[in-house]
């Protein structure tokens, strides 16, 4: 039975099933929303569902040797582990079953990032190479930020596990720690203010200027997928408990929905920063936030 | 495997991306390029992405007569679209061009080089005219795509958009 409902977790719901069509809708949402806050009408709805099937009949350049055979992998590896990192989000309540912690989400969650500073360096483009470079500094930047708000939400809570942390209530000190994620996520998801590693017209869409045909279909389907994986986890943590699953699902719809039109928001406001000023907002202004946060976590923890 | 095709050949014709080359214009088309994508005329309803890289285009937009610079440029990028592709040219400039004829910098037109598959003339030409050269040339793409992806067009495929 646990290995029946793990499976429905990583195959329906949240997993593939809902996964991958949540992730060209969010996609579409992102497109769609940054369209009309600019006066447009924007692409249709199925948009990014024609964009993966017409980039999965095109050619791939020819690759030969450990390079072309690692070109067709690591966009593989992003989309699997994004999958992953879905279907671990806690949204029903479990009846037995996997139950990974969030230290296996974060893990998850950060594969796809690693595999694009490895694809940059894979296809040995100049611009690849600048963009896996961009990409390495950014996560080094918002990572530690990222990481100390995370480990602020789990102190609060004395527990690793993300059943427990979705269930408990929402305290003004996970509010902090919330929104500390909330400020790492445009440069988790390469949008608009941080949107360095994949800058179109500095570097030719940076580490992804090689990939062509299936193998872009896959990174644009892993871009989605952390697109559901990081607005999931933020949702689940916001989501109060719901006694009926159907409806703790909607409220998780829902809530990752108003999120992806923040970041939309967000996106369309604001002009590319440089790295250096990126690294700055995260390191000096941004920390503040986390450090506050882990801190106060420990502190409750210690007088409890 | 037929649905297979038609689906393919639908959303080929629903997602152009373009790649934007500069063969030495004067930047008149290139200017009504980007209009082609501003809230005016919005191309992106058509599912047009200007694209960064030419890896990841299915329509090359050549603007510009041809520099002989240019010709080296314009032959690798192409050979860098993976196909199946088509070619758009902008503006007079690379169909015949234009004023700059018999210049002794030039190498031009286009097709001596590369097969066009849609001239939109004018200089420069009006971006509803480009929208409806990338609208025709995706049709050419989708139609391509099924017979085989790196076949090269046939001269009575070419189409002239009217401006």
């Amino acid at each position: 039975m646990s290995i029946l409902t793990a499976l429905a977790r990583l195959l329906i719901f949240p997993g593939i099933l809902f996964a991958v069509p949540a992730a060209w809708f969010f996609l579409w949402v992102e497109r769609k929303s940054v369209a009309m806050m600019q006066g447009r009408i924007g692409p249709p709805f199925m948009q990014p569902f024609f964009d993966f099937i017409k980039l999965l009949g095109k050619d791939t350049p020819p690759r030969n040797g450990v390079a072309g055979r690692l070109m067709r992998a690591w966009p593989l590896i992003a989309v699997s582990t994004a999958v992953g990192a879905v279907g671990l989000l806690p949204v029903l309540p479990s009846s037995g079953g996997f139950q990974g912690d969030l230290i296996l989400l974060l893990a998850l969650l950060e594969v796809p990032s690693i595999c694009i500073i490895a694809a940059g360096f894979t296809s040995r483009s100049i611009f690849g190479e600048i963009g896996s470079a961009r990409e390495a500094v950014l996560s080094v930047s918002y990572n530690v930020v990222f990481l100390l708000a995370i480990i602020s939400v789990a102190a609060s809570q004395h527990t690793f596990r993300l059943e427990a942390l979705a269930q408990a209530p929402a305290t003004p000190l996970r509010w902090v720690g919330i929104l500390a994620i909330l400020i790492c996520l445009p440069a988790k998801l390469h949008l608009n203010p941080f949107s360095l590693p994949n800058a179109e017209q500095e570097i030719y869409s940076g580490p992804m200027v090689e990939f062509a045909g299936p193998e872009l279909a896959m990174w644009e389907l892993s871009h989605g997928l952390e697109w559901v994986a990081a607005t999931g986890l933020v949702a689940t943590l916001i989501a109060p408990q719901m006694a009926f699953w159907g409806l703790s699902a909607l409220v998780f719809v829902a809530l990752s929905f108003g999120i992806v039109l923040l970041l939309s928001a967000l996106a369309a406001a604001t002009a590319r920063l440089a790295i250096d000023t990126t690294v700055r907002f995260y390191w000096q202004c941004t920390i503040i936030f986390a450090v506050l946060a882990v801190s106060s976590a420990l502190f409750m923890r210690l007088r409890s | 495997m037929k649905l297979w095709n038609r689906l393919m050949c639908y959303c080929r014709r629903h997602s152009p991306w373009l790649f934007h080359l500069n063969s030495g214009s004067c930047n008149g088309c290139d200017i009504e390029i980007v209009a082609a994508l501003t809230p005016r005329y919005d191309a992106e309803q058509l599912g047009v992405r200007l694209e960064g890289s030419p890896r990841h285009a299915d329509i090359l937009c050549v603007t510009g007569p041809v520099t002989k610079n240019a010709v080296c440029a314009i032959k690798t990028v192409y050979g860098q679209v993976c196909g199946p592709k088509a070619v758009v040219a902008i503006g007079s400039c690379p169909a015949t061009t234009n004023v700059f004829i018999d210049s002794r910098t030039l190498d031009g037109p286009l097709s001596k080089h590369i097969p066009v598959d849609v001239f939109v003339p004018g200089c420069p030409p009006r971006p509803d005219a480009i929208i409806e050269g990338v609208a025709k040339a995706a049709e050419i793409l989708a139609a391509r795509g099924n017979i085989s992806a790196q076949a090269p067009p046939a001269i009575e495929q070419t189409v002239e958009v009217q401006a």
